[in-house]
């Protein structure tokens, strides 16, 4: 069973419509229990990650995700999922979050007389650095859709599974350990790229 | 790098697109969900369904026709026009469009935006606004005020006003529909869409008066939008997704070249 977190964090029929569209149903649920019980978690989500965090912790989600994670089980994190994975986040005053991964998600921040608008809005190139059974068959120069105004900075660079440019800054826009993917662009809306990347996590056997 | 986005327009009246056509003979005319699909395949970045109800006539918006295109299409879309409150935004947005958009329902009522973006985050708050040149006047600064119903009635509000005022309560983005370009397919109003463009941190995006790749281009550079929204001309003038973007690439503009024949459909 394919479970994708509800926990209050913005809309998720695009998730779920993506998924179906793959030939899977997914099972949309706030219930810790069906979340721990779960082949496979994704965990989407737009909004900020201090209320995310409340609400994760609030349903009980946040240890759920944990023993999935520990379970060794495929965990896809999407926009602000794949921040509050990280260890902490500036957003909202600094913000303690899953610690599934060590890094921090910080606010766009350019150099100076570089004007570039906040959010990152729209679609970008991801370039990725390695294999991974999440990206194969996707064409390299593939753009996805971001909509964030902060970035993971992971602690060690071995995270690193995409970087993308915006700014004159290169921004972690994937990362990738063991049974965790985490994506910061909107792969349920980036066309037959994103689509490609959430078959292949559908599949995927860590 | 960011790319410009190009963005068709599906104007739907009685679950019509108007001014439709056929696509290669295999698609019903003017069936919005199969353009939204033909659109999608040949690589838009992004739909905007205006008007999907008449609100004139005070009809619900066609949920089913938004679940219908959110089952079918995969990159973002907005709806716009029929937006009469939060719950029509709250019904929308869970039918699975990314974003909607208000136009009139702002003016009249500017906290729909603040009590939207509160509510569903800035990014699905989409400002659409009708300006029409009327000469730089102490009322109207910037030469450009806000006019609503289609360009009929003016508001005395300036254009550059209401950009700053739409971003403070929380915009995600404007739109910008140039009343005297609109329907021209001359090229956009440049003058304007750079105006508000700097005067506003929040994406804007080009509407009216596009006719050929070059009037994109140009909007897309010397009127620095973010965004270019068509709609006649790949309605009915023959253009096409990958033509048009093939067009900006040579001009060194960054697009998105990908389509929706890839890998998984």
């Amino acid at each position: 069973m394919i479970a994708v977190l509800d926990y209050d964090a913005g809309n998720l029929t695009s998730v779920a419509c993506a998924v179906r569209h793959l030939g899977h149903e997914p099972e949309i649920t706030r219930d810790p229990e069906v979340v721990r019980s779960a082949d496979r978690v994704i965990f989407p989500g737009v909004g900020a990650a201090g209320s995310s965090m409340a609400t994760l912790e609030k349903l009980g989600l946040a240890d759920a995700l944990r023993d999935v994670h520990s379970a060794g089980r495929p965990i896809l994190g999407i926009c602000i999922g794949c921040q509050v994975v990280f260890s902490r986040s500036e957003e909202d005053g600094g913000t303690d979050c899953l610690g599934l991964l060590e890094g921090d998600a910080v606010r766009f921040s350019f150099a100076e007389g570089v004007d570039r608008k906040v959010p990152h809005m729209g679609w970008n190139e991801v370039r990725f650095g390695g294999p991974h059974a999440v990206l194969e068959g996707i064409p390299a120069g593939s753009q996805f859709y971001f909509v964030h105004s902060y970035h993971v900075v992971p602690a060690e660079p071995a995270l690193v599974l995409g970087t993308a440019s915006y700014g004159g800054i290169d921004f972690t826009a994937a990362v990738a350990r063991d049974n965790l993917v985490a994506v910061q662009f909107h792969a349920e809306k980036s066309g037959p790229a994103g689509l490609k990347l959430l078959e292949n996590f559908l599949e995927w056997s860590p | 790098m960011l790319s410009k986005r190009l963005i068709v327009c599906l104007d739907v009246r009685d679950g019509k697109v108007t001014k439709g056509v056929q696509f290669k003979g295999n698609v019903e005319v003017g069936e919005p969900v199969a353009m939204a699909e033909e659109y999608y395949r040949q690589g838009v970045d992004e739909l905007v369904f205006y008007d999907i109800t008449a609100s004139a006539e005070g009809r619900p918006i066609d949920i089913e026709m938004v679940r219908e295109v959110a089952r079918r299409i995969f990159i973002p879309f907005s709806v716009g026009g029929g937006i009469r409150n939060l719950d029509d935004m709250r019904q929308v947005l869970l039918a699975g469009a990314e974003k909607v958009s208000v136009n009139s329902l702002a003016v009249r009522e500017p906290e729909i935006i603040s009590d939207g973006a509160r509510a569903f985050g800035n990014q699905c708050i989409v400002l659409g606004m009708d300006a029409l040149e009327v000469g730089a006047s102490e009322k109207i600064p910037s030469g450009y005020e806000i006019v609503v119903k289609g360009g009929r009635e003016r508001t005395g509000i300036d254009m550059l006003e209401w950009a700053k005022r739409a971003e403070e309560l929380g915009a995600g983005e404007i739109c910008l529909n140039s009343i005297n370009a609109d329907g021209t397919r001359d090229g956009y109003e440049l003058t304007a869409t750079r105006m508000v463009s700097r005067a506003v941190e929040i994406p804007v995006i080009a509407s009216g008066g596009a006719g050929t790749s070059e009037h994109l281009a140009r909007v897309l550079t010397e009127g620095e939008a973010d965004a270019a929204l068509i709609a006649s001309m790949v309605h009915f003038l023959g253009f096409t997704i990958p033509g048009i973007k093939s067009d900006l690439a040579a001009e060194g503009i960054r697009v998105r070249l990908e389509t929706g024949g890839g890998p998984t459909s």
